[in-house]
């Protein structure tokens, strides 16, 4: 895998990209409303046809189509992993940039408050916060994105502090350009790398503490399907109705596997001296 | 060296008192922390009093040095929903959850180290791709939904295992595994990484020239030097075990700390919620210190450091 498109990074970017589309256009793949009960039609198998509508991955305990819900269900991961991903990018390069930029007591007082941010375990400080907060759409992704930032920040801050000793820092500072100026110009370009690989591998993460969140109740809301929230109804009735648990299952797991392989193949093609691993 | 001891403890403390500070103000993010702790359906005039009562009406700074001078007396606070002490009822789970991450270490390290070792040595062959799979597998499975399946597999289908509970040593056979798959795969990479880190030098090749057997080489020399870093990782992750017990718990019903946090949290009972916190956090920190000082003791390069 030196960065050339082989078979096995086609097949991922290809599911990748089903996901995306099964996300985007879940309003014309889905010929059923997501939120629509009917009592008549609870705990359907897959392959259930009625004369009106089909329903090929069966109904969950309310009578709702359950290929909806999971089409429905890949947007609000998709959305959650995107926007908590962008939030601790930027706010951790931020501040690792300024970090390993004006050193000092920024220096000191952002890389203390890093190690104990990342004392914490991520889980148990979305936890609380969502607990004090209240769940919802907005504070899940604040707080899947502010637990996060210290990840990007090391990663930064270790190369914003290789990166300013080179030469042509010092030329673009000699010919004026100001802090913000080189930062954003000559040092973010340089080390934007690392930061893409890191991005990834936290984007799989991200979608897997969304579902876990949604499981214990604290992520999306009901009635809103996440593949969390649809396996944490699915629980109750295991014995009953396996493809609620199976079928978000799956896809949960095929797009994470899926995100973490691209992730890989990423850092060996941005990074050579790892293929020798 | 003793230098260098102290320079750790001294990370360790000023992280604890990060994690202290954040979760403080965490607790405070919603403007009143007395409504957090009230019951549902309190008069006014009730939660004025518990705010009295609890201190929350004095100045920020005065609540904060209040519950630094708490903690470090182990004062974690009353229950006003459980009308019992905190620490009390928070201490009473944390041997299940203790007894969950000793199960899931178990075969996070009986599976992945072995694993790691036939993929660095067999380098190249399908058993290191079946297991490369195997590990990848591990890494991407969301704990709840392997757990569910164990419970579906070996506990519905098959009726070998008990699907929830505590009663007994197979109850905890399945959170076990649940928990430990993503430490395994973790202890299956770095083992590899180790290992062929260390295949590759020049002292293997020498025992070699001596003649001695790949087997020996690598059992007698190799396995003893990659353990470092595999030690070091093992401290760290009992840590994000204590943390992954959320899940795993709530989907076994297992009575542990994690299950306790997720039923406080319904309970609206967050000073167990904020002790539970602290109580993981420190742990890691001091597993993470511990990693730190076995690391220097075994390996005297990185103490002569700096």
């Amino acid at each position: 895998m030196s960065g050339k498109l082989s078979p096995g990074i086609i097949v991922i970017l290809t599911l990748l990209a089903a996901f995306i589309l099964a996300a985007a256009g879940a309003d014309l793949l889905a010929h059923n409303d997501p939120l629509r009960q009917s009592l008549l039609m609870r705990l359907r198998p897959p392959g259930t046809f009625t004369a009106t509508t089909s329903y090929p991955l069966g109904t969950d305990d309310l009578g709702r189509d359950l290929l909806a819900r999971i089409l429905y269900g890949a947007r609000a991961s998709l959305m959650v992993a995107t926007l908590s991903v962008s939030v601790s990018l930027v706010v951790g390069t931020v501040v690792g940039l300024l970090a390993g930029w004006f050193r000092g007591w920024i220096e000191i007082v952002s890389m203390r408050l890093v190690d104990s941010v990342l004392s914490i375990p991520a889980i148990l400080l979305a936890i609380l916060t969502v607990a004090v907060l209240g769940p919802g759409f907005l504070t899940l992704v604040l707080v899947l994105g502010l637990t996060r930032w210290p990840r990007y920040t090391r990663v930064a801050y270790a190369q914003t502090l290789q990166v300013v000793t080179l030469p042509y820092i010092r030329a673009a500072e000699m010919a004026g350009c100001g802090p913000v100026r080189i930062l954003l110009r000559h040092v973010l370009p340089n080390i934007a790398g690392p930061l893409i690989v890191v991005a990834t591998s936290e984007f799989g993460l991200m979608i897997l503490f969304e579902a876990g969140l949604s499981f214990l109740g604290l992520g999306v809301q009901p009635p809103y399907p996440s593949w969390g929230s649809i396996m944490a109804a699915g629980r109750q009735y295991v014995q009953r109705a396996w493809w609620l648990t199976v079928f978000p299952g799956v896809a949960l797991f095929v797009l994470v596997l899926c995100v973490n392989l691209f992730g890989d193949w990423l850092r060996d093609s941005l990074d050579p001296r790892s293929l020798s691993r | 060296m003793i230098r260098h001891f102290a320079g750790r403890v001294g990370q360790a403390i000023v992280a604890t008192s990060g994690v202290l500070t954040i979760v403080f103000f965490i607790m405070r993010l919603s403007g009143d922390p007395t409504l957090l702790l009230v019951p549902e359906g309190a008069s006014a005039q009730q939660i004025a009093e518990l705010r009295h009562a609890l201190g929350f009406d004095r100045p920020l700074l005065v609540q904060y040095v209040a519950y630094l001078s708490d903690l470090a007396h182990l004062d974690l606070g009353q229950s006003v929903v459980q009308r019992a002490s905190v620490a009390g009822i928070v201490a009473e789970r944390i041997p299940y959850t203790m007894m969950l991450a000793a199960g899931a270490l178990l075969v996070a390290l009986g599976i992945g180290i072995p694993a790691g070792i036939v993929m660095a040595v067999w380098r190249g062959s399908i058993m290191e791709r079946a297991l490369a799979g195997f590990v990848l597998t591990g890494q991407s499975l969301p704990t709840f939904w392997s757990g569910i399946l164990l419970i579906l597999l070996f506990g519905v289908a098959l009726g070998w295992l008990p699907s929830s509970g505590a009663d007994s040593l197979q109850s905890l056979v399945m959170p076990s595994i649940a928990l430990g798959a993503l430490t395994m795969s973790t202890f299956a990479r770095m083992t590899r990484i180790a290992v062929l880190d260390e295949l590759s030098r020049d002292y293997v090749m020498a025992a070699r020239a001596r003649g001695l057997s790949l087997r020996t080489a690598v059992l007698r020399h190799v396995l003893r030097n990659a353990s470092i870093p595999v030690v070091t990782i093992a401290a760290l992750e009992v840590g994000n075990l204590l943390a992954g017990a959320v899940i795993v718990e709530t989907v076994f019903a297992w009575p542990g700390i994690g299950q306790l946090a997720i039923q406080s949290i319904a309970a609206r009972d967050f000073l167990v919620v904020q002790a539970i916190v602290l109580f993981v956090s420190t742990v890691y920190i001091g597993m993470n210190l511990l990693a730190d000082i076995a690391y220097a003791v075994i390996d005297p390069r990185i103490r002569l450091e700096r």
